[in-house]
């Protein structure tokens, strides 16, 4: 076998397929729009029921995926076209400029300190900002710069040039170009995740309005280490840390009304996870978990919230909740009910457990390649029973999120499902 | 068969050691006084060569080490920089590109044992970076050229278990082009699900869904099957394991497979003495009510309750068993849509056997499963009561439940379904546990309103009892043969819960279904599919290559005890024909366990051997010269 397949998705289900191929001896083109492989396993600040690192243990497997003899990872690139059929597909892909050389950088940094240009920092959910030149996180892969062409002052106003005199080893090229690149392969294979809802439009939670709500994204780059106040949990009011945390599950899922009646199927977990995190960071900390089910219902999770209850003392409420706020103290109120009588408490802080949704150009890159999404976005399988991440499409395979919610161990068994259907493709071709 | 890899080193020359400190841009040298560091280096014994860079990983720092081992005929290289797990791999080849044993690189870790971690003491990260550095030269100088093994691997499959996910599995490698041998004990394919009235709410019986897998596992031309037949030993490690099969009561033949998938499935939960199981009539598990559908043998009912949770959660079981909530959703809205069709025919005409044990009127397929289970023969069947009803109402169907587990799409859409279709969900707590009682010759519910926090009364028809999803009784034995973990609650365990969740930590040996845990038939099949890919990687790479970090016997000191054969998580240590251990070098990780079990101290670990360990830890404790 000596063809080639197409990964569309760095993320940890894409990153698996990408090694389950590669290591066959297939070569794999692994395709990721950002400027770094990880995805979102990679933002994350521990994963459960094990609390381990979460880019601890995902950064070997970015490392392996990105020198992989038989991989080529194109970072900050995207899939415009797609010809051909299985066993044949021509496929362009966009790298846009990085304005960096990725074969000269080396990530060491010194271009950052010079840069003047402050950007919201998308990475840390907005939490602080980075420069326009910039390495989404320290672990990433590749670790070369790149430079945002809307907030560098060089490419937007000719100003400046910090960047170049900075490099000590030239690897600043203003002139680059976005280049196409056209790929064959015989199989491809998309994974191309989510993203976080915005719960802003569902007012009754407050967020956007009241400054001590937050969501779950934000506050796992808080407690993160490499986070933007490394570790420290703190009120966006006054820095404050909290003492009395809320936990609000199913924001913008399990809710019709704002076109996701669907369950998320990670937030009851990471919800649990990160009120125990917080009573890890401080010892005094309380939290408290409102929710409407509690979905543990994964090898060792039931497991895992009786430990939390036990021995971290959360505890949970089984009930809706909405925010209101204490303007004094910024503290938020949160109102729920119990046996059919209104309740309300003060918290310091509330995080919410928004849902997550298949990413936006998901729905191109569906009517690219021919696939089929459901009513909520996200990629369908021709036969869900006995054809999990089969498409539509023979040669186009499904892993990850983006083919429904799953958590990261589903994630990685479909990223391994869908190279043993690519390869099978292959092989059933005569390759 | 073992190659070894070509290697030239001369054992017998002096250590000459180069050292190369990295400041990797100002990710170190910001922190840490990286001259001063390659300064001290010059200084340590056998240290001929040390120097900076500003970047090691770059192309001139390379070059830089490439040309150092030529220009001082090093014969042992350090890099002091960032860590092993991603840049060792490239420090080792360009040291083998110079014509230096890989095994002969040290990597010390100053960055983030060092300036990552003490960026406000850069005094304090300095001196510790030495440290560091002296530590690696004292282990430098003890380091051995080493060989690494390359074993060939038979390009065959073996799936335990015919269940969806062992099919899948095995039409999957099949599909790629490897034989395989699916091994079934029972005498059809299909397991669990074959049994099943439907998948998720289909109108296609469950043997009608999963036939085209059957068929195609059945007719492949790649695949051997073995029904009616088990595993019964196994031997050898990753590419090499001759495995004994045996049709039952048959003789035992013996097969040589590559890599291995287990995939033997799970069982349903007898409730015995829970809930008036066994006790009351009309009182069935979840897989009973199924099978009573499917035959279309229902008796005629107003009003069935499920309970959810029956010996799982923390009655009995401590886990959630992921699929019930689901399953008794699926099958509360087929009996609110379709109930009528499933009725049985003698109810259909108007006369119907009513409130009796289902034991004396369900079909002769869940008395045998029940007689099987308890391990009676059948009993007299007596005669059945009849009774007349009236024409049949809407029935009532309640769920009692703890926590709804509809996770993702489908469920949750199911579930809302059938609370459309005026399913009633009540929940209860471990508090309140609701119970099952004859009251009147009428079978009775009570459960805890948890609103009203009142006690109330139901009368039922019928009693669907929701149990969990438990180990085979007999994985421990499966398990023992392959030298596999299971976890607690007897299910197979995964190398890591999260990054490999279808591997076990031994290689060539994989899982997947729900024998490692509860999993819906998407994701048992999902499963069997990504088994199917990890166990074909080694396959089709055609040989694995054994890192030169495995234990070594030393045949004199070995008494054969057998120790190091129990420790070993990964079945690497066999006794050979003399009764001496012995390393199967390809399984071996390199973990230590068995050096360190050893009474006789018989066992070291190449690279990692006591001498050098003991003068790494000599060199921290001295200070610095």
């Amino acid at each position: 076998m000596e063809k080639a397949v197409m990964v569309i998705g760095g993320g940890v289900a894409g990153i698996q397929a990408s090694l389950d191929l590669a290591d066959k001896g297939l070569i794999v083109h692994l395709v990721e729009k950002t400027p770094s492989i990880g995805g979102r396993m990679a933002q994350l600040d521990k994963t459960f029921p094990t609390n381990d690192c979460s880019i601890c243990i995902l950064a070997p497997k970015m490392a392996d995926c990105f020198s992989h003899p038989n991989t080529n990872v194109i970072t900050y690139s995207e899939v415009i076209g797609v010809e051909g059929s299985v066993g044949n597909f021509k496929v362009k892909v966009l790298k846009k400029a990085r304005y960096v050389d990725e074969s000269k950088c080396t990530g060491c940094g010194e271009c950052l300190e010079k840069c003047p240009s402050k950007v919201v920092n998308d990475w840390e959910m907005g939490l602080t900002t980075r420069k326009a030149i910039y390495i989404p996180f320290m672990q990433a892969v590749p670790r070369v710069m790149t430079i945002d062409k809307e907030h560098c002052l060089k490419l937007t106003k000719d100003k400046c040039g910090n960047c170049m005199k900075a490099c000590k080893r030239g690897a600043i090229n203003y002139e680059m170009k976005d280049q196409v690149l056209e790929v064959e392969v015989a199989a491809i294979i998309v994974a191309t995740g989510f993203d976080v809802w915005d719960p802003t439009p569902s007012t009754e939670y407050g967020y956007g309005r009241y400054p001590n709500v937050f969501t779950a994204m934000e506050y796992e780059r808080m407690i993160n280490a490499a986070g933007p106040t490394h570790g420290h949990i703190q009120r966006r009011s006054d820095k404050e840390r909290p003492r009395k945390m809320a936990f609000i599950q199913c924001v913008g899922s399990r809710n019709p009304q704002v076109g996701h009646p669907y369950c998320c199927a990670v937030c009851c977990m990471h919800a649990t996870k990160e009120s125990m995190l917080a009573r890890e960071h401080y010892d005094d900390i309380e939290s408290t978990i409102f929710y409407k089910d509690m979905r543990a219902c994964s090898k060792g999770f039931y497991e895992y919230v009786e430990r939390a209850k036990r021995d971290y003392g959360v505890r949970y409420i089984n009930s809706d909740a909405t925010v209101q706020e204490n303007a004094d103290k910024h503290n938020p109120i949160v109102v729920y009910d119990v046996g059919g009588r209104q309740q309300s408490e003060e918290f310091d802080l509330v995080v919410l457990a928004t849902t997550l949704v298949p990413k936006k150009e998901t729905a191109e890159l569906a009517k690219l390649l021919g696939l089929k999404v459901d009513e909520f976005g996200f990629l369908e399988s021709s036969d869900r029973i006995l054809g999990p991440g089969r498409t539509v499409k023979p040669g186009i395979y499904l892993a990850g999120y983006a083919a429904g919610p799953a958590d990261i161990p589903e994630s990685v068994a479909q990223g391994s499902s869908a190279a043993a259907k690519a390869v099978e493709a292959i092989a059933q071709a005569g390759g | 068969m073992i190659h070894m890899a070509e290697t030239k080193v001369n054992e017998s020359e002096k250590p000459r050691i180069g050292v190369f400190v990295c400041s990797c841009g100002s990710n170190i040298g910001g922190f840490v006084d990286v001259p001063s560091v390659a300064d001290y280096a010059k200084t340590l014994p056998d240290v001929v060569y040390a120097t900076q860079n500003m970047y090691t990983c770059a192309e001139d720092g390379l070059s830089n080490i490439r040309e150092a081992i030529r220009k001082h005929n090093l014969n042992r290289v350090i890099v002091a920089s960032c860590t092993p797990r991603t840049h060792a791999p490239l420090f080792q080849a360009t040291c083998e590109s110079a014509g230096l044993n890989k095994y002969l690189f040290t990597f010390v870790n100053i960055r983030e044992h060092c300036s990552w971690v003490h960026m406000k003491e850069k005094d304090l990260a300095t001196k510790k970076s030495k440290d560091l550095i002296r530590m690696g030269v004292a282990r430098a100088r003890l380091l051995k050229p080493q060989e690494e093994a390359k074993v060939e691997v038979e390009p065959v499959g073996l799936v335990i278990g015919g269940g969806v996910s062992g099919m899948t599995a095995a039409a999957s490698l099949a599909d790629m082009g490897f034989p395989v041998h699916l091994v079934e004990r029972e005498g059809d394919l299909g397991g669990f699900v074959k049994i099943l009235n439907n998948l998720y709410v289909t109108e296609k019986s469950a043997a009608e869904t999963i036939k085209p897998l059957i068929e195609k596992v059945t007719a492949h031309k790649n695949i051997t099957l073995h029904l009616n037949s088990s595993v019964k030993s196994v031997e050898g490690f990753i590419g090499n394991y001759e495995v004994g099969i045996a049709p039952k009561g048959g003789e035992e033949k013996k097969y040589k497979v590559g890599t291995i998938v287990v995939a033997t499935g799970a069982l349903e939960f007898v409730p015995e003495g829970l809930y008036g199981y066994n006790q009351y009539p009309n009182v069935v598990t979840l897989t009973e009510f199924e099978i009573l559908c499917r035959k279309k043998t229902l008796p005629k009912l107003k009003s069935v309750a499920f309970i959810q949770c029956v010996g799982s959660r923390g009655q009995k079981m401590s886990y959630c068993s992921r699929i019930c909530c689901n399953v008794a959703i699926k099958n509360a809205i087929n009996i609110a849509d379709n109930y009528e069709d499933m009725l049985g025919v003698m109810e259909k005409q108007g006369t119907l056997v009513d409130k009796i044990p289902v034991e004396k009127k369900a079909t002769e397929e869940i008395l045998e499963r029940r007689r099987r289970r308890r391990g009676r023969g059948t009993e007299g069947e007596g005669d059945a009561e009849e009774v007349k009803l009236g024409p049949s109402e809407k029935i009532e169907v309640t769920v009692f439940n703890r926590d709804v587990m509809a996770y993702g799409v489908e469920h949750e859409l199911t579930y809302n379904k059938a609370r459309e279709k005026r399913v009633k969900f009540n929940r209860y707590t471990l508090d309140h546990l609701p119970k099952v009682f004859m009251e009147d010759n009428q079978l009775k519910v009570t459960y805890f309103h948890e609103t009203l926090k009142l006690e109330r009364t139901m009368p039922v028809d019928m009693v669907v009892l929701s149990t969990p999803l438990v180990a085979q009784p007999d994985a421990g034995d499966l398990s023992k043969m392959l030298k596999v973990p299971l976890g607690q609650e007897g299910f197979f365990l995964e190398a890591h819960v999260k990054l490999r969740p279808v591997d076990f930590a031994t290689d060539g040996i994989y899982v997947a279904g729900t024998c490692k845990g509860p999993a819906d038939i998407t994701e048992a099949v999902t499963q069997g599919a990504a088994a199917a890919s990890r166990a074909a990687t080694p396959m089709a790479k055609g040989y694995v290559q054994a890192e030169a970090l495995s234990s070594v016997v030393d045949e004199t000191k070995c008494t054969g005890c057998g120790t190091c054969i129990e420790v070993c998580p990964y079945g690497a240590l066999r006794k050979n024909e003399k009764g001496i251990a012995e390393v199967i070098v390809a399984a071996c990780k390199g973990c230590g366990c068995c050096g360190a079990t050893c009474p006789e101290g018989a066992i070291t670990m190449t690279n990692y051997t006591d001498a050098q360990l003991l003068a790494e830890a000599k060199a921290a404790l001295q200070e610095e010269v």
